[in-house]
């Protein structure tokens, strides 16, 4: 790299029309460098020691001292004027620099691997938990009691008389030895017992959870399915407040224009018991009432195998199957898809019911 | 129960035309669910008429088939054929080629004509066959839909029938009647009845019932019939097996004479098949007024009927042919011979009516429930009669039955009735319930005036009397479910409509929201989930293999698990002790639909039995049982902790362009089972663990502070996947959630944050290679004292210059103190201490 301009002849500093040539050629220079490393040729060429403007502001030192100061102002704009020139060129230079490799950088958003797997919830659980807090708002609790349970908390407590037919309608999983009395809860209704033994009055509480029964598995039976039973015990309940408290529910779940409807039914635990009706407006093949679980008011013998006087408090209860409630709601159609495990059930939904 | 609409119509207002349907959606309103629609005419379309047969010619075919030629009329002679249509002969004499011989020329028959179509949507059309055109189609009547018989075609004599030719067969078989099924529940056995129906009925829909029984001329005393004794000497809750024996005798009876066809069909509506006469009176009876009635041969008696418990090793051959043990808790009926019947069960076979049978003893009793429920348990013989006693029969019904039954064997069998009769037992006592003015709505929430409450129960059958309260009322003698105001109003809420109830919404006292078990486990939950795990839910049926391999760890520790009496499948009959092999089932179905790449989640209650299963006993319903018998019961119930498991199998990623997928390892298992212990604020303390399940060098035993082990994780033993076909190399891990959230600390203590400059050292220590990393890096910790901020491994090296059997762990070691900011000096000072004690420990040897 040359660090003089070659024929150059080094021009008086008090020529002003020399210095301005000189200045100009700079410039000039300046602009026409297209690089950064163009641009640092053409400073060290115009600004370097052997540069024109260098020598002659070199040869201020020799000149008389009165014309010392004329030149050293005429230098000093000049130089100054070159040096501006040189700083914008550089930041524009550096500019299309920084532009270019950004665009020399760019990919193909559309081909972005995913690196992280995806998790999901269960259905089933997630719904289980959506239930749970629309009660808990309502200033309900969450109930859960064991799995295996004693055959006492399971019928007898509930008022299931030891050889009434009601007691096969819920075909049973006992545990070996029988005479142990030990089954696989057939409703989460044991749970309400438990609360009623354990809990002050009153009591209003929400019971999830697993529940078994004899059926083999297809398309619309699982011998493991999930429950949700209410329980409220209360001074001065009646049926109007069990069909209020469904109503608040089933608007929560499916929106201001769902509506219940009770028929008559029997179940032991519960005098009057009611079967629990929803309208569905989005049902698939269109709005219809659907069957969605038993309810009623809580029978004065569950009370008193509670120790709860049936004279001073009453009660009701509901219970509604979770499958049941996804299979309408999110338009499942085979039993199977939430018990198998398949992977593309749960990561269908997501984290989201 | 199956509601012919027929017969249905004798007793309640059905308006016309109304179909099954119809009736359904009446009776739902006052609690019988629909379950079915029988109508015959959904899969059998006319014209089907009678014909004769006017000639008949056998046709040999060279298949050795022989085939009959025949000429049938179907309009009565003299009149012309109204029908038109494809294939009908104006003549009024139809060509039909018929493959049957059980008839002959003259005989009346039902002809399909063209154009008819019979179930199985088998449309009737003439056509060439056999070198005849054959135009229609001679029935039998299983091609009616009607029965089973297809040995030949239906000849119309012999069900005791002469119509006009022309006649419109369907008419003539009640194939244009049809039946509503409903479901009954278990507490209202008389609406299995036609009876019970037709009042249900009149309920839901304010119409008049007019009551079968009213319809029936029973005497008012029977007396000098046939003996019969009750000596129940072993009443079940001290209930007497039998309170009523209503006995009666028709002599003369034709038993081989035919079903009448309107009988017949409402039977087969019904759901009950035809037998002979007797049986068919006998289960028409019962279907109409609820009463199960029992048909003796009189004359294979000896000696009075006795009814009583059975003795030990008794013996009795049932009406379907089989020996049965009785046991002493039967309630057995008897004569002289011995047992001849399992009271309201099944009948014996040595007094079975048959077609010999001339004189007929008729039984109408009523059985006390439990028995007839055991009974039917024990020898597993449910029966139409069994299903009614267990459920409650009207005690008042019965001699009217016999009557009801009496009068069908004299019209439709020929016989006689004898004038004298039996009816022995004493009626119990009617049940009144004292019903409070105001309960039923403050039950319902209904404001009931008094004529809704009094015109409902009345309605029932129930009688009222005023009382201070309210009512005296005394439940109807066939409602054996209404004992208690609640039942009472219940009833007054069904007959005024449940519609009618208001919509109040009770206002619960503050809650407390979640407990903290149960946010921690959404917690845990959403953790793994968010950490990229699929939760799926798996069932807890195991085999005893699995458990053995995924229970306990210890080496010969009892690995005991709960058995179930009645699984689905004997292979899977127990109960989990992990959740894991669940897991692995899922691992595997997903294999083979083709996802190798998995990481999937459970968290799921085990079942680990203690000490003592269950219980000897139970306590009785509708009383509080008291502590010691409560505690008893809870104890008994096996421990059910919450566990937390995963598997793991492939990658940890899709591949894709660009991006190389990382094979899970056993890391990742403990990675998770970590992720598990912090977002519950719990540490978890890893040692080189042993489990069966698991690779003998890559699996860590997780454990608490306390020492307590709540886990494990790392690399699945190979010859396990390889049994169960899941990939090489997947890793696992579970923890005892339940511990985990007990361990997590109750309120975490903020821990001062210091501005002063941290100081950082590294140090290399050389130790044997089977000293664990973790145990160096708690000496470190340890040793360091108070100075030290954080110590993590960065490095393990063994090989090249560090010898044999030994290796270099490399850790970064902070320092910073609260207070000031530390000198060079002071932290490696500390660090020196921290060198000491692994060297202490482990012989470590700085680098």
């Amino acid at each position: 790299m040359t660090e003089t301009l070659p024929g150059a002849a080094v021009p008086n500093p008090l020529d002003e029309t020399a210095i301005n040539a000189a200045v100009d050629q700079a410039v000039a220079a300046i602009a026409g460098a297209s690089t950064l490393d163009e641009l640092k040729a053409v400073r060290l060429a115009h600004t370097g020691e052997k540069s024109p403007l260098s020598l002659a502001n070199r040869g201020i030192g020799g000149l008389p001292k009165d014309q010392k100061a004329a030149a050293g102002k005429l230098m000093g704009s000049s130089r100054g004027r070159v040096n501006k020139a040189l700083a914008d060129r550089t930041a524009e230079l550096e500019a299309e620099n920084d532009a270019r490799i950004l665009v020399e950088e760019t990919v193909d958003v559309t081909a972005a691997p995913r690196r992280r797997r995806a998790g999901a919830r269960h259905p089933l659980s997630t719904l289980q938990d959506r239930v749970a807090d629309i009660f808990v708002g309502m200033g309900w609790e969450i109930a859960e009691g064991p799995e295996v349970e004693s055959e006492w908390f399971n019928f007898d407590a509930l008022n299931f008389k030891p050889d009434h037919p009601a007691r096969e309608m819920q075909d049973t999983f006992f545990v070996e030895p029988p005479e142990a009395h030990l089954l696989m809860r057939t409703h989460t209704s044991p749970v309400q017992v438990r609360s009623m033994l354990e809990r002050e009055l009153p009591i209003y509480v929400l019971c999830p959870g697993k529940v078994f029964r004899t059926d083999e598995l297809d398309a619309t039976h699982t011998p493991v399915f999930h429950q949700f039973e209410g329980l409220a015990i209360d001074k001065k309940l009646s049926m109007a407040d069990l069909r209020g408290t469904l109503e608040h529910f089933a608007r929560q779940m499916f929106g201001d224009e769902a509506q219940i409807r009770l028929r008559p039914n029997y179940f032991p635990f519960t005098e009057p018991s009611a079967e629990l009706d929803i309208f569905h407006p989005g049902a698939k093949g269109g709005p219809r009432w659907i069957e969605w679980g038993g309810c009623g008011m809580v029978n004065p013998n569950v009370l008193r195998a509670a120790g709860i006087d049936p004279d001073v408090y009453s009660g009701f209860a509901f219970g509604m199957g979770i499958e049941r409630t996804l299979m309408f709601r999110n338009e499942v159609a085979d039993m199977r898809d939430m018990i198998e495990g398949d992977v593309r059930f749960s990561e269908h939904f997501g984290m989201e019911i | 129960m199956r509601i012919p609409l027929s017969w249905l119509r004798e007793f309640a207002q059905i308006p016309a035309g109304a179909t099954a349907e119809d009736v359904m959606a009446e009776l739902v309103k006052v609690g019988f669910e629909e379950e079915a629609v029988h109508r015959p005419t959904d899969a059998l379309r006319g014209p089907v008429v009678v014909g004769q047969v006017l000639s008949l010619v056998k046709e040999p075919q060279t298949n050795g088939k022989t085939i009959n030629w025949c000429q049938v009329r179907v309009v009565p002679e003299g009149q012309e054929q109204t029908l038109t249509g494809k294939g009908i002969d104006p003549s009024g004499v139809q060509g039909i080629i018929c493959g049957a011989h059980n008839f002959v020329e003259g005989d009346k028959v039902v002809v399909t004509l063209p154009g008819a179509v019979l179930p199985g949507d088998f449309h009737i059309s003439a056509r060439k066959t056999y070198g005849h055109l054959s135009a229609g189609m001679i029935a039998s009547v299983r091609e009616l839909g009607i029965g089973e018989d297809h040995d030949g075609i239906l000849v119309l004599s012999r069900i005791g029938l002469d119509p006009e030719i022309g006649t419109d067969a369907m008419e003539l078989l009640g194939l244009y009647d049809q039946a509503a099924e409903i479901n009954v529940t278990p507490d209202r056995g008389y609406a299995f009845s036609i009876r019970g129906v037709a009042r249900e009925y009149a309920h839901a829909t304010g119409t008049v019932f007019t009551d079968p029984a009213s319809k029936v001329n029973a005497p008012a005393v029977l007396s000098g019939g046939y003996g019969v004794k009750i000596n129940d000497d072993a009443p079940i809750y001290g209930k007497p097996g039998c309170d009523r024996f209503v006995a009666r005798s028709v002599r003369g009876v034709d038993a081989t004479r035919p079903t009448p066809p309107w009988m017949a069909s409402r039977l087969r509506l019904a759901g009950i098949r035809s037998i002979s006469l007797p049986v068919d009176i006998s289960n028409y009876v019962m279907l109409e007024l609820g009463q199960p009635l029992h048909f003796y041969d009189q004359d294979k008696l000896s000696g009075d009927i006795v009814v009583r418990r059975a003795v030990a090793g008794e013996k009795l051959t049932t009406l379907d042919g089989k020996e049965r043990s009785l046991d002493p808790e039967d309630l057995l009926i008897t004569d002289a011979s011995g047992p001849i019947g399992v009271a309201g069960v099944m009948g014996g076979a040595s007094t079975e009516v048959s077609d010999a049978t001339t004189a007929v003893l008729i039984e109408a009793a009523h059985f006390e429930e439990v028995s007839i429920a055991r009974s039917r348990r024990r020898h597993k013989l449910p029966s139409e009669a069994s299903k009614r006693f267990e459920r409650g029969v009207d005690w008042q019904v019965a001699n009217i039955a016999a009557q009801r039954a009496v009068d069908l064997l004299v019209e439709l069998a020929g016989g006689t009735a004898d004038e004298a009769g039996t009816d022995v037992g004493t009626a119990p006592d009617p049940v009144t319930i004292a019903l409070p003015g105001e309960f039923p709505a403050a039950r319902i929430g209904i404001d009931f005036t008094e004529e809704q409450i009094v015109t409902s129960l009345e309605d029932l059958g129930a009688v009222l009397e005023k009382s201070d309260a309210g009512w005296t009322v005394t439940a109807p003698s066939w409602r054996n479910d209404l004992e208690t105001k609640e039942d009472l109003s219940e009833e007054v809420a069904r007959l005024v409509g449940y519609d009618q109830i208001p919509a109040t919404l009770p206002v619960a006292p503050p809650g407390r929201g979640l407990t903290r078990v149960q946010q921690q486990r959404r917690r845990l939950v959403q953790a793994l989930a968010d950490a990229g795990l699929t939760e799926v839910l798996a069932y807890p049926f195991v085999s005893k293999a699995a458990n053995e391999t995924f229970g306990v760890a210890e080496e010969g520790a009892p690995r005991t698990a709960v058995k179930l009496a009645n699984p689905i499948s004997e292979e899977q009959g127990y109960l989990r002790t992990s959740v894991l092999p669940g897991l692995l089932e899922v691992a595997k179905r997903n294999h083979s639909r083709g996802f190798r790449d998995l990481a999937v989640f459970e968290a799921g209650m085990v079942f680990l039995p203690g000490d003592t299963l269950g219980t000897p006993s139970i306590p009785p319903l509708g009383v509080k049982p008291t502590d010691e018998v409560l505690d008893a019961l809870y104890d008994g119930v096996p421990d059910q902790p919450l566990h937390v498991a995963a598997v793991l199998t492939g990658h940890d990623s899709p591949a894709a362009a660009g991006h190389a997928p990382r094979p899970w390892d056993w890391a990742d298992a403990l990675d998770i089972a970590r992720l598990a212990g912090d977002v519950l604020g719990v540490e978890l303390v890893v040692t080189q663990g042993r489990h069966q399940a698991f690779h003998p060098g890559r699996a860590a035993q997780l454990s608490l502070r306390s020492g307590e082990v709540v886990g494990y994780a790392g690399e699945l033993h190979p010859k396990l996947l390889a049994a169960h076909d899941v990939p090489a190399r997947s890793v696992a891990l579970e923890l005892n959630a339940d511990a985990l959230f007990e361990a997590a600390a109750d309120v975490v203590v903020a821990r001062h944050i210091s501005t002063f400059p941290v100081a950082t050292q590294d140090v290399a220590l050389v130790v044997p290679q089977d000293v664990p990393a973790d145990d160096v890096l708690v000496a470190l910790r340890e040793g360091a004292g108070e100075l030290l901020e954080d110590v993590a491994l960065f490095d393990v090296y063994a090989g090249k210059g560090i010898g044999d059997g030994k290796k270099s762990l490399a850790f970064g070691l902070r320092f910073r103190a609260t207070d000031r900011t530390l000198t060079a000096d002071e932290a490696s000072e500390a660090r020196e201490r921290a060198v000491a004690a692994a060297a202490e420990r482990f012989g470590a040897v700085q680098r």
